[in-house]
């Protein structure tokens, strides 16, 4: 691909007809692929290609801190001796998979720390904002920040990583006018200057989100992270549709109120995987002899391996997505640019609804970076992300079918995901209503000493989590009716969901008309790598 | 008389010890176990009727018989030949439909005066079991004098009758001898108002989840259980919560809200009803109940190695529930205190457990019919009898 001027999209996405002619489609699922073939007449849509990354990514952080965006002076002014500085940054759920080194956020934090060096700022404390995400392990956070920065603060204590049930350590900022408690980590909200870095993959991350999440506790988390809240979003990735934005917005103001932020947001390109793998990124008419024999040589070796193998060969792919953009300053303005360069990749746009979604996911989301994709996970990716991948109206008309494939094993990684696993046991046996699963479990769970426990002093996301992943799908839930479809998965974990199991696509399109009829519209959501589709 | 007749022979009793390694219920093709032409067993004396059953259940005892993993400690406890079956509903003479308490205390036996415990009503607990005017038997079917249930007639004593209410169906009444044991194990236990965990949820941990549900109403009462059919069933008769075998201890450690400490937990459920009695069961007993919780041991155990040493720094109490007699514990208001057999045909009516009466079979396919009680589970099943209202024709 010629290089083109930076952010400048090369080759944008496209909606495609299927025809007699069309090759199969390729289908993510899990730590597989295969290729379908989808009946005549339905739709596929292609991503754009990967947008050309900045020349000098550096050199545009050290601009974008000098010429911030907003209301906001540029950073060396904000920086002065004495002074408590804290710098917040996303965690190992973005970007996905994980980028190669340097990760943009070293690249923003160096910058940073030689500001505040030069400034003469001693006292500096970095937070990884997980919210109610597991702790990182040491070689997550190096890769993340950096050995040099890790080296210089982590034995020191002044790399941290946020404890949102460390109640000694959170500060109750205020009460928003809609009562929602915005109470967040101490030295964050007590330091004279707030620097969150971010890395937005999708549209749903940054803006007031960051410190509203990342940071906060669990009684601030709950004011939007509930089933009202997610079923009035539509979608999460557009925020002005957003009601966990709003509410998000509405605290993170209150939050600028009692201490400067100052936001620096960098996007990425949709490079995703390395070459070996790049037949995944490519429309099917156009892979060559090589990618072709690519395709059969890595999709062969991957039905013979063990599967905890291919996992770890997938787990151990870096990604060579590279910086698109770096915007910094005020918090609602830089929010605003970075969308819009988020937009500029991965918008593809599509007119009308479908009467059957189909999706293939893959080995990895936000929650199992280095973990197991379990059937929660599955449903959170498909229905919480995939589903909500969209500005305007959904893929699929309401009452329709979606359609994933993924193989959903009954599996789920005990140190990583222990209320998870109760979450499956004991609560979706009894029902599946978003609803009433909060009303009835999720205060025991997110309370659970032993969850606090290993929240707090292993790797476990916290207690409540595993019902966020479930309230991820609530509106496309609703939405769908619960007509949801999973192709390749294991039967019992499918229909514990309440889904319906399939053995192949064709299958699952058969048992789909039981719903839509006979003869539906169908849209395909190809990838890798990520797209949003722009329905009108 | 047709009957199924346990002989006494070492040979055979290995042989199904050995059979029943490879499946469950093989005992009965090649141990002590026969179809055969008997005679009918004589009336011991004044106050004896003959009753001919109409339906006799298969309960576990009978299979751990069968397949010749009985424990030695029953050796002087029974006498053979012996005519096994002790669940029995069945009639007199003069049509009379009765269900047999088959427990053979000093009253049955002629035993006077009786022992302190049958003084008290506590036959479960009587010490004369070996003595007295018939041979040594712990119950009806595991003595050679009375017949057992697996046959077309034995006899009884007129204490250990009891006449079916009218409009109770054979199936119901079949099941009142397994809801006595559970009725006596859920009063026994303590667990009014605390948190029970009933393991295990064939015949006896049904019939227990409902016991207690009924006599002692838990404040929580969650039930293991391994099968869909004994999933439904336990939710049905009363379970707060239902969860499979292999989820207890994470079900527990959540509702009780411990921590984990080793393969065990910090805190657990006041009581456990162990209703399996098996090694791996007795080991998640003690995994999962709380320090100072009480293990009731309803199900039949043999020889288990298990590590007691929570049992002892937990302070655990670990108490066996064997059959059934009087229930003192019971809040009653009456005087004397109620019999167990009576409570549990108010709870068979009930709780409607003909409904656990899942397949019958006639005496000459009784290795099917042990085979299916074997691996009732697994054929979503739970009580498995023999029916002998045809036999009687012949």
């Amino acid at each position: 691909m010629p290089p083109g001027p930076p952010g400048v999209r090369t080759r944008p996405g496209l909606v495609l007809e299927v025809e007699r002619s069309t090759p199969p489609v390729l289908f993510h699922a899990g730590e597989g692929f295969h290729l379908e073939r989808l009946p005549v007449g339905s739709r596929v849509i292609y991503p754009a290609e990967p947008v050309t990354p900045l020349d000098h990514p550096d050199a545009a952080i050290r601009q974008a801190l000098a010429n911030p965006v907003g209301d906001s002076e540029p950073l060396a002014a904000l920086l002065r001796a004495g002074m408590r500085l804290t710098i917040a940054f996303d965690n190992q759920a973005v970007p996905l998979p994980p980028m190669r080194r340097p990760d943009n956020r070293q690249r923003v934090i160096e910058a940073v720390l030689d500001l505040a060096a030069e400034a003469g700022v001693d006292d500096v404390v970095l937070i990884a904002a997980h919210g109610l995400h597991r702790r990182m392990t040491e070689p997550e956070l190096r890769h993340i920040v950096g050995d040099r920065v890790y080296d210089a603060f982590a034995p020191q204590g002044r790399l941290t990583q946020h404890d949102a049930e460390d109640h000694d350590n959170l500060e109750l900022v205020g009460r928003t006018a809609e009562g929602e408690h915005v109470e967040i980590n101490k030295r964050a909200a007590t330091s004279d200057l707030l620097v969150y870095v971010n890395v937005n993959l999708v549209a749903m991350d940054g803006g007031h989100k960051s410190t509203m999440t990342g940071l906060a506790s669990y009684r601030s988390l709950r004011a939007h992270h509930n089933v009202n809240t997610m079923q009035h979003s539509r979608s999460f990735m557009d925020q002005k549709s957003s009601q966990l934005h709003a509410s998000a917005w509405r605290m993170g103001r209150l939050l600028g109120e009692h201490v400067k932020v100052f936001q620096i947001e960098t996007t990425l390109n949709t490079d995703t995987f390395p070459k070996q793998f790049s037949f995944l990124q490519k429309r099917e008419w156009e892979w060559s002899a090589r990618d072709r024999a690519s395709y059969l040589a890595v999709s062969k070796s991957l039905e013979r391996c063990p599967p905890r193998l291919a996992r770890s060969i997938f787990h151990s792919i870096k990604s060579p997505q590279k910086m698109t953009g770096v915007y910094a300053g005020e918090v609602e303005a830089v929010h605003a640019l970075t969308t819009e360069n988020v937009y500029r990749q991965h918008l593809v746009p599509i007119e009308g609804q479908a009467d059957i979604l189909t999706m293939g996911l893959p080995y990895v989301g936000p929650y199992n970076v280095n973990s197991v994709m379990n059937p929660l996970l599955v449903m959170c990716v498909g229905l919480g992300y995939f589903f909500n991948l969209y500005r305007g109206k959904p893929l699929v008309r309401q009452g329709g079918v979606v359609i994933m494939s993924h193989p959903t094993p009954w599996e789920f990684h005990p140190v990583h995901h222990p209320s998870y696993i109760d979450f499956f046991e004991q609560v979706l046996p009894e029902t599946t209503d978003p609803a009433e699963i909060e009303a009835k479990f999720e205060a025991d769970f997110a309370n659970d000493p032993w969850y606090i426990h290993l929240y707090r002093t292993s790797y476990a996301y916290h207690g409540v989590h595993a019902f966020y992943m479930w309230y991820w799908g609530s509106h496309a839930l609703q939405h769908v009716n619960n007509n949801v479809i999973i192709v390749g998965g294991n039967p019992r974990a499918v229909r514990r969901m309440g889904f319906k199991p399939a053995s192949t696509l064709l299958d699952a399109l058969e048992m789909a008309e039981d719903v839509v009829g006979r003869n539906p519209s169908i849209t395909h959501i190809h990838n890798p790598p990520i797209l949003m589709a722009d329905v009108t | 008389m047709r009957a199924l007749v346990f002989e006494r022979s070492l040979p055979r009793y290995a042989a199904a010890r050995v059979a029943a390694t490879l499946a469950p219920g093989l005992g009965s093709r090649v141990g002590p176990l026969a179809l055969s032409d008997v005679d009918e067993p004589e009336l011991p004396g004044p106050g004896w009727q003959r009753v001919r059953p109409r339906l006799a259940g298969i309960c576990g005892s009978d299979l751990s018989t069968v397949d010749g993993k009985a424990s030695a400690y029953f050796e002087p406890l029974v006498s053979f030949p012996f005519v096994p079956g002790h669940e029995i509903v069945g009639e007199l003479d003069d049509g009379t439909r009765v269900v047999i308490e088959p427990v053979l205390g000093c009253a049955v036996r002629g035993v006077v005066p009786p022992c302190t415990a049958c003084a008290r009503g506590h036959i479960d607990r009587c010490e004369r079991l070996a003595f007295g005017h018939l041979a040594p038997g712990m119950q009806t079917g595991y003595c050679t004098d009375t017949g057992g249930g697996w046959s077309t007639a034995l006899v009884a004593h007129d204490s250990q009758i009891h006449r079916v209410p009218e409009g109770m169906s054979d199936e119901a009444a079949v099941m009142v001898e397994p809801a006595a044991c559970a009725v006596h194990a859920a009063v026994g236990a303590g667990a009014f108002g605390r948190r029970v965990l009933v393991l295990g949820a064939g015949t006896l941990g049904l019939c227990a989840t409902a016991a207690l549900r009924r006599f002692a109403p838990p404040s929580m009462l969650m039930v293991a259980a391994k099968h869909p059919l004994q999933k439904r069933l336990a939710a049905d008769l009363g379970a707060d919560l239902v969860v499979g075998s292999d989820e207890v201890r994470r079900a527990v450690r959540r509702t009780t809200a411990s921590l984990r400490v080793g393969g065990g937990l910090s805190g657990g459920v006041d009581v456990v009803v162990d209703c399996v009695g098996s090694q791996a069961s007795l080991a998640e007993d003690l995994a999962v109940v709380a320090p100072g919780g009480t293990i009731v041991l309803l199900g039949m155990p043999a020889t288990v190695l298990v590590d007691l040493t929570p049992l002892w720094q937990r302070q655990i109490t670990l108490r066996g529930s064997y059959a059934y007699g009087v229930e003192d514990a019971v809040e009653h208001g009456s005087d004397p205190s109620p019999r167990t057999f009576e409570m549990a045909f108010d709870l068979a009516a009930e709780a409607t457990l003909e409904r656990l009466v899942s397949a019958t079979y006639p005496l000459d396919r009784y290795r099917d019919a042990i085979d299916h009680a074997a691996n009732a589970g697994r054929r979503d099943a739970v009580k498995v009898a023999f029916d002998l209202r045809s036999e009687r024709r012949r």
